[in-house]
């Protein structure tokens, strides 16, 4: 499910996040990479939903708790707050439905961390705005016609959302091109102009 | 074979080749069918040592067919133990460092109390006036036998199909006796088409005019030819179609051109009727009445007040499921609906569907992507039990 094919570099940001003994569902877990990490590092109880059989296969035969499924139809399955944080890392664009995604979330979990690439960064703006085509670029490979991310939005579309579904926002980052964090007293344009990805703590 | 020859009672039933716990009047066996089974016995198998934290237990759970010679040559065929590619020393579950054990389920017809058996109150087999016996009723007698190894917690439960059935059975009546359990290739019930298989199956033994009613040892007869036409229907199902092309197509047996007639014209009507064949020389037509019966009766979630995450409620067990794509007998959806319930209740739960077009049976074949599962599942949950390599 993690369809970015850029190296996580908000892998370890959303690791800062989460305390040692959590409870931890990854939704999108990929080859388990975050999972391991948290095992390795915070000595979380952690589980994962992929939707790719390939990816599940690997995190399983790596030992890791991991099952085949769909963010978009599984997390109904889920009991409310069963779990400390429940993280979806580079995963909301490609979901069919992302407000209720991230409802479920915010429901699942006592904290939600949703990190995801923004739209609105100045690169993809300015192939729009010269090229006037849809953005191609060494982190969003893909073509419009054969994306799986269907539903990008800007870091400012996200907070809206945020807003919309009554989530605080207790932390976000946004990370630039090379994975550094953007300075903490810049404000939203700037982020949302410079901001390659961003990585939000929520909670409801 | 000769164990089984027509005519002759079947003396694995009885006096098993493996060793046997025999339980006397002052421990029956309680059947969901309302009645004690008393006196009964259990016959089983074990591989590896038993360590002294008895905490390397492993329990396998046989199929509608197996038996307690999982991981060692059978004495009735003669074959090596139905899951050696998977168990034994240096495999994947590795008897130099778990202690497996696997018993033949009550019911079965190789050793432990069945309808081949004698029933002590009339000297002869049981038939069909031993009760019936449901899934529940093999994982209490199996209970039994683990308490008489002194064994507090399984470190796992695992076994495919009827196997399986008894692994969730396990997780949800003693889960606190369970600490892994890996159900392969099942589900929480018998789905309407597969009771419609084994009526079927039975309704071939039961036309035999061998079959006496059930009473074929007295006549000296054995009902070979409807328990083969039983066999070769279910056989159909453990497979696939893709796989049956695979394999046979529509080649034709030792002949160059069709005979316009009935005999095995094709290669899989030649392959068919040898599956039948064999399987009647190594198993009793009423025990195959009594294991397909109790796999139609097992329905988790109805013991549960319809509410299959209720049967898991509250679970510490750690859970790994494996499904096939081909499996239409136990379809992938059968294994999600388990799952769905294990997350509605908070439980550890991984699952794996494997891909492959060798339909059912692949759970008993040597499937890379089921054995780096298993080995993934097993390892990480011996680093969580303290179970040193």
């Amino acid at each position: 499910m993690s369809v970015n094919r850029a190296p996580r570099v908000d892998l370890e940001v959303v690791a800062n996040l989460i305390p040692p003994q959590s409870r931890v569902l990854d939704v999108g877990s990929g080859d388990g990479e975050l999972l391991e990490l948290l095992q390795e590092t915070k000595q979380i109880d952690g589980r994962g939903l992929e939707l790719s059989q390939r990816g599940v296969n690997e995190c399983v035969a790596r030992g890791l708790s991991v099952i085949q499924g769909d963010a978009d139809k599984d997390l109904q399955f889920y009991p409310d707050k069963g779990f400390d944080f429940v993280v979806l890392s580079q995963t909301l664009q490609a979901t069919r439905n992302p407000k209720l995604v991230l409802d479920e979330l915010l429901r699942i979990g006592n904290r939600a961390i949703v990190s995801f690439p923004n739209f609105g960064h100045w690169r993809v703006r300015l192939s729009l705005f010269v090229k006037g085509r849809m953005p191609v670029t060494k982190d969003l490979p893909y073509s419009w016609y054969d994306t799986p991310n269907i539903h990008f939005c800007t870091i400012r579309d996200f907070v809206n959302l945020c807003e919309e579904l009554g989530a605080t926002v207790d932390k976000a980052t946004a990370l630039d091109a090379n994975g550094q964090k953007i300075g903490l007293s810049m404000p939203w344009w700037f982020w949302n102009f410079f901001g390659q990805q961003a990585v939000f703590l929520l909670r409801r | 074979m000769a164990a089984l020859r027509a005519g002759k009672t079947n003396n694995e039933a009885d006096q098993p080749s493996s060793p046997v716990l025999r339980f006397g009047a002052d421990k029956p066996l309680k059947l969901d069918a309302g009645v004690m089974l008393s006196p009964f016995q259990i016959a089983y198998q074990t591989y590896g040592t038993l360590n002294d934290a008895r905490s390397n237990a492993i329990l396998v759970c046989h199929a509608l067919t197996g038996d307690q010679h999982v991981a060692s040559t059978n004495p009735v065929t003669g074959k090596p133990g139905w899951w050696e590619v998977l168990i034994g020393p240096g495999r994947i579950i590795d008897t130099n460092r778990f202690f497996v054990i696997c018993s033949n389920v009550v019911g079965g017809c190789l050793g432990s109390t069945g309808p081949a058996s004698t029933n002590p109150a009339t000297g002869k087999p049981y038939g069909l006036d031993l009760p019936i016996i449901t899934i529940r009723d093999m994982v209490r007698a199996q209970l039994m036998l683990v308490d008489h190894f002194g064994i507090e917690k399984l470190f796992c439960v695992l076994g495919g199909s009827m196997g399986g059935m008894q692994v969730l059975e396990w997780a949800s009546t003693y889960s606190e006796r369970v600490f892994s359990a890996l159900p392969i290739a099942t589900g929480a019930r018998h789905s309407s088409q597969n009771i419609a298989f084994h009526e079927v199956g039975r309704q071939a033994v039961m036309a035999d005019p061998d079959w006496h009613g059930g009473k074929y040892f007295e006549h000296g007869r054995r009902p070979e030819k409807g328990l083969a036409v039983a066999r070769m229907a279910a056989h159909i199902t453990y497979l696939s179609e893709a796989a049956l092309h695979r394999k046979f197509g529509r080649n034709l047996q030792d002949r160059e051109a069709l005979t316009f007639g009935f005999d095995a014209d094709f290669q899989i009507e030649s392959y068919l009727r040898h599956q039948g064949m064999t399987f009647v020389d190594r198993f009793d037509a009423n025990s195959y009445l009594y294991m397909t019966r109790s796999m139609d009766y097992f329905d988790l979630a109805a013991d549960h007040g319809g509410r299959l995450a209720d049967a898991f409620a509250g679970t510490k067990t750690r859970f790994c499921l494996v499904s096939f794509t081909s499996d239409w007998l136990f379809p992938t959806e059968e294994s999600r609906s388990i799952v769905h319930a294990l997350n509605a209740a908070g439980a550890s739960v991984s699952f794996v569907e494997i891909d492959t077009d060798r339909g059912h049976d692949a759970f008993l074949l040597d499937e890379p992507g089921l054995f780096a599962a298993i080995n993934g599942f097993i390892g990480s949950a011996a680093r969580v039990r303290g179970l040193n390599p």
